[in-house]
């Protein structure tokens, strides 16, 4: 359904080449897809209809009308737009110097609060701090318990007061974590509906009652048009400081994101990616613009690859690459690096031009855990001297790995083919060594 | 005004005005029928999350219509889309399989739409019917699922199949289907645990807790998707994909009580054809009403 908006404005200035020159009316085509791309990926209407006829003005200047390519030009145009909308850089979260800070979230009901909570107190513990969680969702059955859950899971204190009464059990837990030596407090509230008078009444009471540092709305990535209602009403109602967008680790382009901070002007601060509890990262507007118009996430793909990035088995690895001893060992090390970046569906959405694969292309996300395993079932010699692996190795290095003689066969095949072509590589690298220049044209 | 929109709107004060949101703008500032009412009309559907491509061209129809049959004024061209709209939502062979006995029902959905509470109100329903209905709860990786189902089954006064967090959810199906037969269940409730229709993983273990279930069941299995009416365009998404792991039979509407209309269900019937059975508009435990199409569609074009 959603496609990516180069290829859209692609195909719309296709028409154009041997040309040279933009017409008004091409930009006014160019701007319909523009138009469409944004409402395809949520993003609301009416901030939709204001940002088009900006990027319009822009796109109408000389520099695009002159370009020789101005399905880029348009391309660039629109991403800047898109993360100037969002806030241009990140946003940080601002805490004070009180002991303890306390930090609020609300939300709609099924928005993802608890769970944020959760994720949240893990992230900024890992920051030096001592969080507490308190329990004020005094409505929605079990869910006390289920932060209860969550917070033994994570070794994290949690605070549930006596009672019904949200507002009591939110200064009681902020005195808790003064009595407990915590130096923050995180307050899960009960979700509820813009429209809902009392409820909302009852979340400004919290606020004017534990005098929060930071008020952080959680919105569902999923959410369509209606998210700058409630965002609007929380706002005006509660008057929140930023943004937590969660679920985005599904499909969807999240524009309820990028229309809130346009509508309300409020940041977005972090964003869930994932089931497991350190699944939270800080957002970025430039990555969030990127993957409203379908486009890949250079930044993130490279953040994520710094992070598992280990300088001292790479650096060993290399070593023996350039010596042409690539051992199983190596190639188990450079697995579990790449283990450690994500899923490879969560790496492949960053990539650009990704997307661009077909859809029902299988990611066998197991393939990784079988090679592993095949080779933990190894010897030490085994893994250095691959070709001692005879028929009865193999067969119980399969049965060791709880796969097929066949996957083993496969498995060593492949690894042969990538020790071959390291060979090459570490020939050809030491040539170019030895005359003092690169190869042109040549990628290494 | 509908009957369910009525209600609503007795609860929830000041938000009547924007409740009939959008729409109602186009009927309030007179009956005349010009340019400035399509770009709204358009805008109107847009925002109430019906997908630009869908109404594109249902404007276009629209137009087409008002023109060759006279459509005197704003009120009446809005009658017409929304009896238009009303057809297309309306299934004349959706069987109700909730309200039959016996009856398996398997609910799923993606994470925070309210399943867990449909379930809850489902049962509550069924057992003041004076049926006989037990809850499986096989969503066994959310902290404290088991718990919250357990409050509403108290509630409801009816018994329920669990296990421990971290279990096979086939299996505690499996365990719910077979007391179901030993007890005589009128109506079986099977909950599962949200996720993501991206995840391949666990949409594969969905569908294994189907397969089970659909094996092992003497009543007729049916599977009812639950969707929230926030959700945006990426909501016939999730739908194709539930429908393409365990086969989609109907969908639950929840959260109709905020100032979501739930436009990309209509995508998902005419896209999928997959009915809608129930709505919800409230937290009570008799807020899940029986979908209507005509009055679903009203509300929808702001004539509720």
């Amino acid at each position: 359904m959603f496609q990516n908006l180069t290829d859209r404005l692609q195909s719309v200035f296709s028409k154009l080449t041997g040309r040279g020159k933009l017409s008004e009316a091409d930009v006014d085509a160019a701007m319909r897809e523009v138009r469409m791309a944004l409402l395809e990926a949520d993003v609301n209407f009416k901030v939709v209809k204001e940002f088009v006829a900006k990027v319009r003005e822009r796109a109408v200047g000389a520099d695009v009308m002159q370009s020789l390519t101005p399905g880029q030009m348009v391309v660039k145009i629109v991403l800047e737009e898109l993360t100037a909308l969002m806030g241009g850089n990140e946003a940080r979260l601002a805490l004070s110097g009180r002991v303890p800070n306390v930090i609020m979230l609300v939300g709609l009901q099924g928005a993802g609060k608890t769970t944020a909570v959760a994720k949240l107190a893990n992230l900024l513990r890992k920051q030096g701090k001592r969080p507490l969680m308190v329990a004020c969702d005094v409505y929605r059955p079990a869910a006390i318990d289920q932060l209860e859950a969550l917070g033994r899971e994570l070794d994290i204190p949690v605070y549930r007061g006596e009672g019904t009464d949200a507002v009591a059990i939110a200064r009681e837990g902020v005195k808790n974590a003064v009595d407990r030596l915590r130096d923050l407090v995180i307050i899960d509230t009960a979700g509820r509906l813009h429209v809902d008078e009392e409820m909302m009444d009852e979340a400004a009471q919290i606020k004017t009652a534990v005098r929060p540092e930071q008020v952080l709305m959680v919105v569902d990535a999923m959410t369509g048009q209606d998210a700058v209602n409630a965002a609007s009403a929380f706002a005006e109602r509660v008057d929140f400081d930023g943004v937590i967008i969660s679920k985005l680790d599904g499909d969807a382009r999240g524009g309820a994101a990028l229309s809130i901070r346009a509508v309300t002007g409020k940041p977005v601060l972090f964003a869930s990616v994932g089931e497991k509890t350190d699944n939270l990262e800080v957002f970025r507007p430039d990555g969030m613009a990127r993957r409203i118009l379908g486009m890949g996430d250079v930044v993130s793909l490279i953040e994520k690859a710094q992070e598992a990035f280990d300088e001292t088995t790479a650096a060993d690895a290399e070593e023996r690459l350039r010596a042409g001893s690539f051992t199983l060992d190596d190639f188990l090390g450079q697995l579990r690096q790449l283990k450690k970046m994500g899923s490879i569906k969560d790496i492949m959405a960053m990539i650009p031009g990704a997307n661009k694969l077909p859809k029902d292309a299988e990611i066998d996300e197991h393939a990784l855990v079988r090679t592993e395993a095949i080779i933990q079932s190894m010897t030490a010699r085994e893994r250095v001297k691959p070709s001692v692996i005879n028929g009865s190795r193999r067969e119980r290095i399969a049965a060791g790995a709880g796969v097929t003689v066949y996957d083993v066969n496969q498995m060593l095949k492949q690894f042969a083919q990538a020790q071959k072509m390291v060979k090459q590589m570490g020939s050809q690298q030491g040539k170019r060594k030895r005359r003092g220049m690169g190869m042109p044209g040549m990628p290494f | 005004m509908s009957a369910w929109l009525d209600r609503l709107t007795q609860g929830l004060s000041r938000t009547r005005e924007q409740l009939s949101g959008q729409l109602n703008v186009l009927l309030g500032r007179g009956p005349d029928v010009d340019e400035a009412f399509w770009t709204d009309l358009e805008d109107a559907l847009i925002g109430a999350d019906m997908g630009v491509v869908a109404v594109n061209e249902m404007v276009e129809r629209l137009r087409d219509a008002a023109k060759r049959q006279a459509l005197p004024d704003a009120r009446a061209v809005l009658e017409h889309l929304a009896a238009e709209i009303a057809a297309e939502l309306r299934r004349p062979d959706t069987e109700d399989f909730i309200a039959a006995s016996p009856s398996t029902v398997l609910v799923v959905g993606i994470n925070g739409t309210g399943k867990t509470t449909t379930v809850g109100k489902l049962a509550k329903a069924a057992a003041d019917e004076g049926r006989t209905v037990l809850i499986g709860s096989a969503d066994t990786f959310r902290a404290a699922a088991v718990e919250q189902l357990h409050i509403w089954a108290d509630r409801a006064g009816v018994p329920i199949v669990e296990s421990e967090r971290g279990t096979d959810p086939a299996s505690v199906a499996f365990d719910a289907v077979k007391r179901a037969a030993l007890t005589g269940t009128d109506l079986l409730l099977v909950d599962t645990a949200g996720r993501l229709h991206t995840s391949r993983d666990l949409m594969a273990e969905l569908s294994k807790v189907k397969r089970i279930v659909e094996r092992e069941s003497a009543a007729p299995v049916h599977t009812l998707l639950v969707m929230d009416a926030t959700t945006g365009q990426n909501g016939l998404t999730q739908a194709r994909e539930f429908n393409s792991a365990v086969g989609v039979d109907a969908i639950a509407l929840t959260k109709l009580d905020g100032t979501a209309k739930g436009g990309i269900a209509v995508a998902v019937v005419r896209e999928l054809g997959i009915p809608i059975l129930r709505i919800g508009v409230g937290e009570g435990a008799d807020d899940l009403k029986p979908f209507d199409p005509e009055e679903f569609a009203a509300a929808l074009v702001g004539l509720g």
